[in-house]
């Protein structure tokens, strides 16, 4: 972001942007990651406390924005992303923030989520992903897995989950990554690539909730599994995984296919090379989620998974009114109150 | 009847009338519209006093040469001061059967018909559902009336053939020649109209050079066959000296708006989703980035009123405008600013309802969701404008208060007036109202702390955009804590919170104007209270009553929350009490609540405005009673 009033003689700490709010999740909830990571990295972004606004919709994530010493709004269910379009484009210069959940974001709000997407603003959009209803005790979200048991569907949820960095993608994000509350380097890492994107930043916290979805992730995390279930992207880097980084994933043309590094023959530079800005790799990448590629089980991706330059939505708006004053420039009140066609009644 | 002699020299009669309404009627496609407009402009520049009424289908083109097709404007014109487009019609221009069909019943007694003959055969008769072998203009079911009978088409075609056009741009110069008739018929110079036609034209001098052809070529056949020889003369009316201007309402609230941020200091932001009756606000104001005015076309409608609560949040003039269904879309959005208590206008642009109803129709119907439709106690200020031109200070005054008293007020319009213009003696920069904007810029409690929700003696809140150093805070739906703004779930503080944001709103009763009596007396028999666009319906039914030497008064209503401080003590002085409204009922259900007063209601609800005799017929029915 360069939009932003960058002023060095600040030295922030984490601590300076924590309200005096008391945070009142569920102990153990992967919201406090989220909520430490993001004050972590705050200071380093060069922004003025000021300059910060949070707006969150409903939900457990939503309440961050109590939590945060900067500018806030904890609004109403699914609407944090029209609100904050409005924000940004009355105001171009705020650095904000949208924080919500997988009901708030992809249920009630999907309308809104899709089009923030479309019309890339230069906003930065975390998604706490924990696949479920908490704040209303425990109903499967629209990212719950297919068959999923709840308090609304004790004989199993019926419906396909959305798999967001593909809706996303779909929806035209100009940067989708997805990252995890038990993995702070990689979070904080991911925040800062998305507060430097101009556009609108999209990013899928995996969060866990230990009240009423436990573990969901956790094959992403624990020290078991982790290396066999989750492949970590880096842009110009090969796809391995593998508990000894011994697997790779190759392309048959639209189709990946898994190798062994050691059986194979193949070598590391062989293989699929993450390329962020290939949009078609990108949304193959992004189904690595339930899709089966050959038969094959895929690990799930983390990281950045597209990143594109393209125009954002209030310099558009800047531009086209910077343009109408050049050309037209600004009609005095006067002129406006009387239009082009008058006349005038004598006594 | 009236037909071609031939052989007699022609005289031609100059007949003086003071008012004149004309009904211009023919299919979606026939160009009615713009017609209308252009008669009314020209009769406005002449000077004229004059309202207008466009009335059309939903569907943008219906079946050709069906009932359900047909598009009419109405122009109410005279030499005396003229507050709606008419009752009745003294003119109808019938393009085809069914628009004869449609508007025939409101055609006075002797009235003029001018049919094209073309859009009477037997195909258009048969759509317009008249029975077999039934022709109105060659049986004697019109003996009551003038009818000229006019080939529109073939005389169009004539005046065109020489052009080279194709049919299609022929058939549709037709409306031109309606025009030049009809500004012959009432001595009305063609230059507004001509100039209108180069400009729309400029870059097809081809289509530009065959309207105006078809113009003259209508003027001169009134002025040169035998058909017509009588020319009626509309004198201008001894209006206000001043300078004036045409306008919409729809236009009147968008300058309202412009006029508000001008005079505010604050960047105007509209977010809107299309919708009619009220998306000419939106199309207007996307004209305006030069004045640094942003439209944001949102994705629904809850995005229209949500990205404006963002707007306002940092600083903005925010507005959204709807009309019903979209205000239904809005109202969660609208108590959450409530609750936030931050500035934005809501303008509903009503239409008739429920669901989608009638959408180019016009009612009143959405006052108690206005007032009430919001969960939760969510009391906010509604404001109803009047007439065409009363959109401009209905909107100025609506930012105002939302600024002032840092709340989302709801302005009413409707379909009548949003779409009807009237001429206006628009005000110039430096008679409007100040409208004071005052943002927080250091902490407003003791040691440094900030209080947002701290009030001042109006109970208004201060006003912090993001972006002011060290005022950083937290706001939200959650129920705050008096001042400090933080969440609280205390549940004296509640009732603490909603008492305040109702004194709150109450309190702006002294900063709006006392009610005065509009025509009549401040003590008769009866008041006629309106508010709304029923305003030029009652203001005309109550002065004729007047002069016929009834004891009679007119009392509107610009302010529905809060009431004017005054209006229970104004209403004492009357005996009876009657409130029409395009609904059943609304106002006077908050009026009796409120006053305990024997107020009698008179409901209208078929999308259409009240005429000035069933107003009268309805005063003069509660006086005997």
């Amino acid at each position: 972001m360069d939009t932003q009033t960058i002023d060095k003689s600040i030295n922030y700490v984490a601590k300076d942007f924590a309200s005096e709010m008391e945070v009142k999740w569920c102990p153990g909830c992967g919201d406090y990651s989220i909520l430490k990571q993001v004050q972590t990295v705050f200071p380093d972004l060069g922004i003025a406390k000021e300059n910060f606004v949070f707006i969150s919709g409903i939900g457990c994530s939503s309440r961050f924005s109590y939590y945060m010493d900067t500018y806030g709004m904890h609004s109403i269910h699914g609407r944090a992303g029209a609100i904050a379009s409005g924000v940004k484009a009355a105001n171009p210069d705020l650095s904000v923030w949208v924080v919500s959940g997988d009901g708030d974001s992809l249920s009630i709000g999907g309308n809104h989520f899709i089009h923030l997407m479309r019309k890339n603003f230069d906003i930065n959009y975390l998604l706490f992903n924990n696949q479920i209803y908490s704040l209303t005790k425990g109903q499967y979200s629209p990212t719950s897995e297919k068959g999923k048991v709840t308090k609304t569907s004790p004989y199993g949820s019926i419906e396909e989950p959305f798999n967001p960095s593909e809706l996303a993608l779909g929806a035209k994000a100009s940067f989708v990554a997805r990252t995890l509350d038990r993995d702070p380097k990689h979070m904080q890492a991911i925040l800062k690539r998305a507060h430097a994107h101009k556009g609108t930043s999209f990013v899928e916290v995996y969060q866990n909730c230990p009240v009423f979805n436990d573990a969901a992730f956790f094959a992403y995390s624990d020290k078991e599994t982790k290396k066999e279930e989750a492949i970590l992207l880096e842009h110009g880097m090969p796809l391995l995984f593998g508990n000894n980084n011994e697997k790779g994933i190759m392309l048959d043309g639209l189709k990946p296919f898994i190798v062994d590094l050691n059986t194979s023959g193949v070598s590391a530079n062989d293989l699929w090379i993450h390329d962020e800005k290939d949009k078609t790799k990108a949304n193959l990448i992004s189904r690595f989620f339930d899709t089966m590629f050959n038969d094959t089980h895929f690990p799930r991706p983390f990281g950045v998974i597209y990143s594109e330059d393209r125009p954002i939505y209030e310099e558009g708006m800047a531009e086209q009114i910077q343009h109408i004053k050049n050309k037209k420039g600004k009609l005095s009140l006067n002129k406006i109150l009387s239009g082009d066609k008058t006349w005038e009644i004598l006594n | 009847m009236i037909s071609a002699e031939k052989g007699v020299e022609k005289t031609t009669q100059e007949k003086e009338v003071d008012r004149i309404v004309v009904r211009f009627s023919g299919d979606s496609g026939d160009g009615m519209q713009l017609t209308g407009m252009q008669f009314s402009d020209t009769a406005a520049l002449f000077g004229n006093d004059l309202s207008t009424f466009p009335d059309y289908p939903s569907e943008i083109r219906a079946p050709i040469g069906t009932v359900a097709g047909v598009s009419g404007f109405q122009v109410h014109f005279g030499s005396r001061e003229i507050f709606t487009p008419g009752d009745e019609y003294d003119v109808i221009i019938a393009m085809n059967a069914a628009a004869l069909k449609v508007d025939l019943p409101r055609l006075k007694r002797g009235g003029i018909i001018i049919a094209n003959t073309a859009g009477f055969d037997k195909k258009n008769l048969n759509l317009a559902h008249y029975p077999d072998g039934a022709d109105p203009l060659e049986d004697d079911s019109l003996e009551n009336y003038i009818l000229y009978k006019v080939d529109v088409t073939k005389h169009t075609k004539e005046c065109l053939k020489e052009t080279g056009l194709g049919m299609k741009e022929i058939e549709r110069s037709k409306n031109m020649f309606v025009l030049g008739l009809l500004f012959w018929l009432f001595e009305k110079p063609l230059d507004h109209t001509l100039h209108f036609i180069e400009e729309k034209f400029s870059k097809k001098p081809e289509i530009a050079n065959a309207n105006i052809l078809t113009l003259k070529a209508g003027w001169n056949y009134g002025e040169n066959t035998e058909i017509f020889n009588t020319q009626f003369k509309v004198a201008p009316a001894k209006l206000q000296a001043g300078v004036y201007r045409s306008i919409t309402g729809n236009h009147a609230t968008a300058i309202g708006l412009i006029a508000a941020s001008e005079k505010s200091g604050l960047p105007l932001f509209l977010g809107s989703y299309p919708i009619t009756p009220a998306t000419d606000i939106l199309h207007e104001l996307a004209k305006y980035k030069g004045n640094n005015v942003k439209t944001l076309q949102a994705e629904d409608e809850i995005a229209g009123v949500c990205s404006a609560i963002g707007a306002s949040y940092v600083g903005n003039l925010a507005v959204t405008t709807t009309s019903g269904p979209g205000l239904a879309l809005k109202t969660e959005a609208i108590g959450l600013a409530t609750m936030l208590e931050i500035p934005l206008v809501i303008v509903n642009v009503q239409r008739g309802g429920p669901s989608t109803g009638l959408p180019t129709k016009t009612e009143q119907a959405d006052l108690l969701m206005a007032m009430h439709g919001r969960h939760g106690e969510s009391p906010l200020p509604v404001i109803a404008a009047s007439s065409p031109s009363d959109c401009f200070n209905s909107a100025y005054e609506a930012c105002r208060i939302a600024v002032e008293h840092m709340t989302p007020v709801i302005l009413l319009t409707d379909g009548y007036i949003a779409n009807g213009s009237e001429p206006w003696r628009f005000p110039t920069e430096d008679n409007l109202s100040e409208i004071k904007v005052n943002f927080l810029d250091k902490p407003n409690g003791e040691n440094d702390t900030i209080l947002p929700y701290k009030r001042n003696e109006n109970l208004v809140r201060p006003w912090i955009k993001p972006g002011t150093k060290g005022l950083e805070h937290r706001i939200g739906g959650l129920e705050k804590q008096n001042e400090t703004g933080n969440v609280s779930y205390d549940p004296l503080n509640h009732e603490l919170m909603i008492n305040l944001r109702a004194e709150k709103i109450k309190k702006i009763e002294n900063d709006i104007p006392l009610l005065k009596v509009d025509s009549g007396k401040e003590k008769a028999k009866l008041v006629v209270l309106g508010w709304g666009s029923t305003s030029g319906a009652i203001k005309t039914a109550v002065l004729e009553l007047i002069e016929e030497g009834f004891d009679v008064a007119h009392v509107h209503l610009h302010y529905i929350n809060p009431f004017p401080k005054n209006l229970g003590e104004l209403l004492s002085g009357f005996d009876k009490i009657l409130i029409p409204e395009m609904n059943s009922g609304q106002l006077l259900q908050l009026i009796r609540a409120k006053y305990l007063l024997p107020a009698v209601g008179f409901s209208k609800v078929q999308g259409l405005p009240f005429t000035t005799t069933e107003l009268k017929n309805k005063i003069i029915a509660l006086l005997n009673s």
